[in-house]
């Protein structure tokens, strides 16, 4: 009994492990992908404020997006920071008196960050535990189809969290970073991790000389 | 120049501690410097900085004020004819849209000190001064107002259009 309990383990195993290693090895590829066919309906976002700068950028491509194709809209800040979720608010509260056919399809939540400036390295992995446990539940809550991001630290753990859901076919999702106009000449951690893992769908600089670096980014122009 | 005319310098650190610029503002190399250069009034808005410039001039007429934080400092930015500020992309980018000609000092003592990128490429592109705070007095010295290369603000759409495009939305 138990040794037919072991040997099916044995089987079934290796069979697991390769299907995910090749659905793994398939996301990446079709990551970078172009979605085919037109979407037929307003697609959930995710918009990640980073604070500061980070969230003046974004909301100018918030600004700039044809409201009825992304809509519902997810607006997530860290803990911390009380700006960046104000003025996403008056954004919002904008378009509703602007009169734009938009219902209140807007949210607002706040996210756990990995790291504090000035942390400690010791408690700063219990925070990370803490701060990946929380993009799970939002990502798995909200199951955003398409997330914004430009960084710092806080949009990390949500893209992998996305990604993981992509690789165990929870929920598809395509994941745009665009670099800080900050960055000319080096990529940022959050965005050298993205780049790397091939993580990010699309992913944008604001420098050209950056985009020589990394030939795999576009470069369309500033956002400031 | 108007006999009565105000020229205000404002200096912004903004939330951060950047005693080194408001040090350097303060000094009475920088000062001189200014009063040559026709500026009137010297506002400091020191952040958490814990050193303190005099409100009183040491020479001539230079007038010189500070606070800590201020919901308005884009009011300060609007009223003054330079700006001097610390490289953070939220306050360059305020002071160059309004137009205003800027001086930005970087500041050495942070850690990550990829800010200076920034300024220092938009110094290139003759948009802005940059400094550091021991050279700020040369750089008022020798900078030329006529020089500097009005700033084009970015656009956002090229990027959604990319993105429309990979998400199968039709171009409009």
């Amino acid at each position: 009994m138990g040794f037919d309990a072991m040997a099916a383990a044995c089987c079934v195993l290796p069979v697991l492990v390769s299907l995910l290693a090749i659905r793994f090895v398939y996301v990446l590829w079709r990551s970078g992908q172009p979605l085919s066919g037109s979407p037929t309906a307003g697609l959930r976002c995710l918009i990640v404020l980073g604070s500061g700068g980070h969230t003046a950028e974004m909301m100018n491509v918030v600004t700039a997006v044809q409201k009825d194709r992304f809509t519902p809209r997810y607006y997530v800040a860290a803990l911390t920071d009380n700006m960046s979720l104000q003025k996403a608010q008056v954004y919002e509260q904008s378009l509703i008196q602007s009169g734009e056919k938009t219902i209140k399809n807007a949210h607002f939540v706040q996210i756990y960050r990995s790291r504090e400036v000035g942390q400690s390295y010791f408690t700063s992995i219990a925070t990370t535990l803490l701060a990946t446990l929380h993009a799970m539940w939002l990502v798995i809550r909200i199951r955003p189809q398409v997330i914004f991001c430009n960084g710092p630290g806080t949009c990390f753990p949500l893209c992998v969290c996305a990604f993981v859901l992509k690789v165990l076919g929870l929920g598809w999702s395509s994941i745009f970073y665009i670099e800080s106009i900050a960055r000319v000449k080096k990529l940022s951690l959050s965005g050298l991790l993205l780049y790397k893992l091939r993580i990010a769908d699309q992913f944008f600089v604001q420098w050209p000389q950056l985009q020589q670096k990394y030939p795999r980014a576009y470069y369309a122009g500033r956002l400031m | 120049m108007a006999g009565g005319e105000r020229r205000t310098v404002f200096v912004t650190v903004g939330t951060t501690c950047f005693d080194a610029l408001v040090m350097a503002v303060d000094s009475p190399e920088v000062k001189k410097a200014l009063l040559q250069k026709g500026y009137t009034d010297l506002l400091i808005q020191m952040g958490r900085g814990t050193y303190v410039p005099s409100k009183v001039s040491g020479d001539a007429t230079l007038q010189v004020d500070h606070f800590t934080f201020s919901p308005s400092i884009a009011d300060n930015m609007r009223t003054a004819s330079l700006v001097i500020s610390h490289a953070g992309s939220g306050s360059i980018f305020e002071t160059l849209r309004l137009g205003k000609p800027l001086i930005v000092v970087v500041n050495e003592d942070l850690m990550d000190n990829h800010q200076s990128e920034l300024a220092e490429e938009l110094a290139e592109r003759k948009h802005l001064f940059c400094a550091r705070p021991q050279t700020l007095g040369e750089t008022i010295r020798a900078m030329d107002l006529g020089t500097l290369v009005p700033y084009v603000p970015g656009d956002a759409k090229p990027v959604v259009t990319l993105i429309n495009k990979f998400l199968g939305f039709p171009v409009d």
